[in-house]
């Protein structure tokens, strides 16, 4: 691991291994335990696969209770655990620890419930993002928060990171689709959040639980809501010769009221990777291509289009394609698909950043990255979640090559350092996981994040849930329950008194 | 009994300090236009947000606003339509209910009490649309959390817990809200004459289409007459909302008739009626008596709601009428007694949900728990929580909840720990 401090391993967990994997083999009986190294080698990373380490040993409960059993277990004698859903994390947030126990959500994979008339579906946590879509698109439903990793990414997972997707911009993400859970807390409690009613009875526990990055608890059961799908969509591929124009086309779009239901734009040198890879028939002579699609009825879909249009020429777009049928809309998309792996075949690797900054930061923030790009001498690609300014910079590197991983690191956190000096943040929805958890100072000043890490000691007191991710530096919950009185001042004299 | 009015976030801060070292309990105000929700205080002190004003940051073209806590609502929504703008989630006002002046509440207000509107159903709740907050714990220190950008998964959403924690976590000092662009054009449907279980379904029928209703309400017999000045009659009126560009709002409206054609006479209701309708049936107008009649507002399962309120109204005398799908229900107890015990045990009989006693006298608010008892394990975690923001429980003690000086939720024992 590059220079990644994790939490020391606990001698004493590390001694009784044998034993704690016959405990968990009278817990989880069956194939649910997984302890030999050949066989533990598939869950040592997730997405972010720059880091890895086997577990102490893998845990595949089936039942809540058996959940229930293995934390209460792990609580009563301090043995770390962390939860994994299908490991697409691209921030670490599943990477096991040497100490700890991997929990395995994935036999978690049953729909429980299918409810039309509330438009809500109940699941287990190990379903996947696009299995609740499969199961209900043949009534016209579908679930509305579409990660790239929908395939594979489970919804419980979605839940721990607060997943996003390409559709946000207009439907919002996993917090805003999301209607309940159960979860287990680390002592073994059960709890249930929500239901198929709106809002909660107290404090918004969902709230805080939605990506909380599997630290708080671990969730068993999740309903969301589904939505009708849309009639129609239709999508502008629009060429602009500056990166300026193409940002003032998306405000101009928001500025006429209109939320897309995607919005997304590439510069020049992720425009040519995608190119080169599925021939799209994108423009190679534009420094920003949008895509912006419109769904809704075809009506609403066809009025639409003829704003976006005017839009983009008074914004001196030099090419707008407007797709004609459905196959042509996929084709404009499929350059922003395939976007990742075309860039990868330009490079050996490549590392891909997730920061968010206002809109209109767009233009000194592509200067900057250009700097950056020259001062590493390390390329860089972008794409770019246009209508909520969620980037997605992809530095190419070589791993071969000695001390480019960590040049390009560097070259990330300066990134992210951008970001947030220009009011954004240093994740829109990859997560903090390992991979940025460092660089959260940028953002949060200590009193901030012990704020934080107290929500942390109401769930789990003794820091025994996915610890070493989130949060830099781990402070010990009596320390931080502990008070700074300023006893003795009176109430300052130049506040108004009555 | 002193009343701090400080005007900006370090004068905030510094009052909270003041109070945790002389651990004076704080009542924690803006407009007070919600002072009535929750069991009746007796905070010796007062910090008087009112004065912690101003926008001070609105982007429409980044759909983003901060304010102070304390800037006007009334203010904030001004500013947003001069851009043709607004908070999507549609901020009831407790006014005309709890007998005070219509127009009051504050921001911060809005988030402390998560409030919402008729669009909750498709646009959320501020809990929803909130992007970033300062604010001072109880514990006497200022910390933020999110930002102002939308996407946003950095850091626990602290923002999100003060959604409903009415004062008891922290004092919010500042908010940072997403906002979106307002409907150009908006028609109610209203199919008439419809008893509850009807009107459920066509409800539900109505969202399950593709003709993206923003809001659905039913109105029963006689409660329709009291919103919009009467304009409605008194025939029971299930409302279809239908907003947005009118090409596609023409087009949906259109596709609804041809879907609920069958259901009942159907009546459209354009611009200025149609918004003074949403507007009454959000502010719950309907049951603005002027009186201390136990008024519940009830969040449930849509299917369910209407049963539970057919079983109610065979033990109780109670007029009802329905927001969200049905989802919503809003409750005037004719009798005067809140029947809480009766029911919650009815609310978790029908699939569950939960009840808040929004209007009673203080004798009821002081005996019954206004807001939905939680199950042990949840209650004794939102006590941990609370303790974390608030050791010494200095913030609005007792508004949640009866006990020690504590603001939390206390556990109920009889059966809802299923």
């Amino acid at each position: 691991m590059s220079g990644l401090a994790m939490p020391k391993p606990d001698d004493a967990t590390m001694r009784r291994r044998d034993e704690i994997v016959a405990d968990m083999r009278i817990i989880v009986p069956g194939e649910g335990v997984v302890d030999a190294e050949n066989s533990m080698r598939a869950f040592e990373s997730d997405g972010l696969t720059a880091y890895r380490q086997l577990p102490l040993v893998v845990v595949l409960p089936e039942t809540v209770a058996q959940v229930s059993r293995v934390l209460k277990y792990c609580n009563d004698r301090n043995i770390r655990v962390v939860p994994r859903g299908s490991g697409t994390s691209l921030s670490g947030g599943a990477l096991p620890l040497e100490d700890a126990v991997l929990l395995v959500m994935s036999r978690f994979n049953r729909i429980l419930e299918i409810d039309f008339p509330n438009r809500a579906v109940v699941a287990q946590p190990g379903v996947t993002n696009l299995g609740i879509t499969t199961a209900v698109e043949q009534e016209g439903f579908y679930y509305a928060p579409d990660p790239s990793s929908q395939i594979a990414c489970s919804i419980g997972g979605n839940v721990a990171e607060n997943s996003g997707g390409v559709h946000c911009l207009k439907y919002g993400l996993t917090a805003n689709n999301v209607l309940g859970i159960e979860m287990v807390l680390m002592n073994g409690e059960v709890v249930r959040l929500g239901g198929r009613h709106l809002d909660s009875e107290g404090y918004d526990l969902l709230g805080v639980m939605t990506g909380s990055e599997g630290l708080l608890g671990v969730v068993t059961e999740v309903t969301v809501r589904i939505l009708k799908t849309p009639e129609t969509a239709r999508a502008l591929l629009i060429g602009f010769p500056t990166s300026e124009q193409g940002g003032q086309c998306v405000a101009d779009i928001i500025g006429a009221g209109i939320i897309p239901g995607g919005m997304e734009m590439m510069d020049r040198p992720a425009i040519h990777a995608a190119e080169d890879f599925v021939h799209a028939g994108y423009p190679l002579d534009v420094e920003a291509l949008l895509i912006v699609e419109l769904d809704g009825p075809g009506v609403e879909v066809d009025h639409l289009i003829g704003l976006v249009e005017a839009i983009a020429y008074k914004n001196g777009s030099t090419t707008c394609r407007i797709s004609q049928s459905e196959q042509e809309r996929l084709s404009f998309w499929a350059g922003r698909k395939a976007a990742f792996p075309a860039v990868g075949r330009i490079s050996p690797d490549y590392y891909c950043m997730d920061g968010t900054i206002p809109r209109k930061e767009l233009p000194r923030v592509l200067a900057g990255m250009r700097e950056l790009s020259e001062k590493y001498g390390l390329g860089v690609a972008n794409v770019f979640h246009a209508g909520d300014g969620n980037l997605h910079p992809l530095i190419l590197y070589d791993a071969n090559v000695p001390g480019e991983l960590d040049k390009a690191e560097s070259f990330g956190a300066d990134i992210l350092r951008l970001c947030v000096k220009v009011g954004g943040v240093l994740t829109g929805e990859h997560g903090v996981g390992v991979e940025k958890r460092d660089l959260m100072p940028e953002m949060f000043n200590q009193v901030d994040l012990d704020q934080q890490m107290r929500v942390k000691c109401a769930f789990d007191p003794n820091h025994l849930l996915n610890p070493g991710k989130v949060f830099p530096q781990l402070r010990r919950c009596a320390e931080l329950g502990r008070m700074h009185v300023h006893r003795g001042q009176v109430a300052f004299p130049d506040i108004p008194r009555f | 009994m002193t009343t701090f009015t400080p005007s900006t976030p370090s004068q905030t801060l510094s009052t909270v300090q003041w109070a945790v070292a002389e651990e004076a309990p704080l009542e924690i105000l803006g407009h007070g236009s919600k002072r009535g929700i929750g069991r009746p205080q007796q905070s010796e002190h007062t910090l008087d947000l009112s004065k912690l004003t101003g926008v001070t940051l609105y982007e429409p073209a980044e759909l983003v606003l901060s304010a102070r806590a304390g800037t006007p609502l009334a203010e904030i929504e001004a500013l947003l339509a001069e851009s043709g703008q607004q908070l999507a989630f549609e901020p009831m006002d407790y006014g005309p209910l709890l007998g005070g002046t219509p127009g009051k509440g504050t921001i911060g207000g809005v988030l402390a009490a998560n409030l919402s509107g008729p669009r909750r159903l498709k646009a959320g709740a501020a809990r929803d649309h909130i992007l970033g907050i300062s604010a001072v714990a109880g514990r006497g220190e200022a910390f933020k959390s999110g930002g102002r950008v939308v996407k946003n998964v950095t850091g626990y959403d602290l923002s999100k817990l003060m959604a409903n924690s009415w004062g008891t976590l922290a004092v919010l000092t500042d908010v940072t809200f997403k906002v979106l662009p307002a409907a150009e054009t908006e028609i109610t449907l209203a199919i008439r004459g419809l008893l509850d279980d009807a009107a459920t379904a066509a409800m539900a029928l109505a969202l399950g289409s593709s003709a993206e209703v923003s809001s659905a309400a039913h109105l029963p017999e006689r409660v329709a007459a009291r919103v919009a000045t009467g304009q409605l009659g008194s025939d029971a009126a299930t409302l279809l909302r239908v907003e947005g560009f009118g090409p596609s709002v023409a087009y949906r409206v259109a596709a609804l008739k041809q879907l609920l054609g069958k259901a009942g006479p159907l009546q459209e209701i354009a611009g200025e009626s149609s918004k003074a309708i949403w507007r009454d049936v959000r502010d719950c107008v309907p049951f603005a008596d002027g009186t201390e009649k136990p008024v519940w507002r009830v969040s449930m399962a849509p299917s369910q709601a209407h049963q539970m309120v057919l079983t109610l109204r065979m033990q109780a005398g109670v007029s009802a009428f329905y927001d969200w799908q049905g989802g919503l229900i809003w409750l005037r107890m004719e009798a005067g007694d809140p029947e809480a015990n009766l029911l919650r045990g009815l609310i978790r009989k029908h699939g569950g949900g939960h009840a808040t006693l929004v209007r009673a006298a203080p004798a009821h608010r002081a005996a019954v728990p206004v807001f939905e008892p939680q199950p042990p394990h949840l209650a004794a975690l939102s006590a941990r929580l609370k303790a974390e923001f608030d050791p010494k429980h200095i913030l609005n003690p007792g508004r949640m909840a009866p006990g020690s000086g504590s603001a939390t939720l206390n556990p109920t024992t009889e059966g809802a720990a299923s």
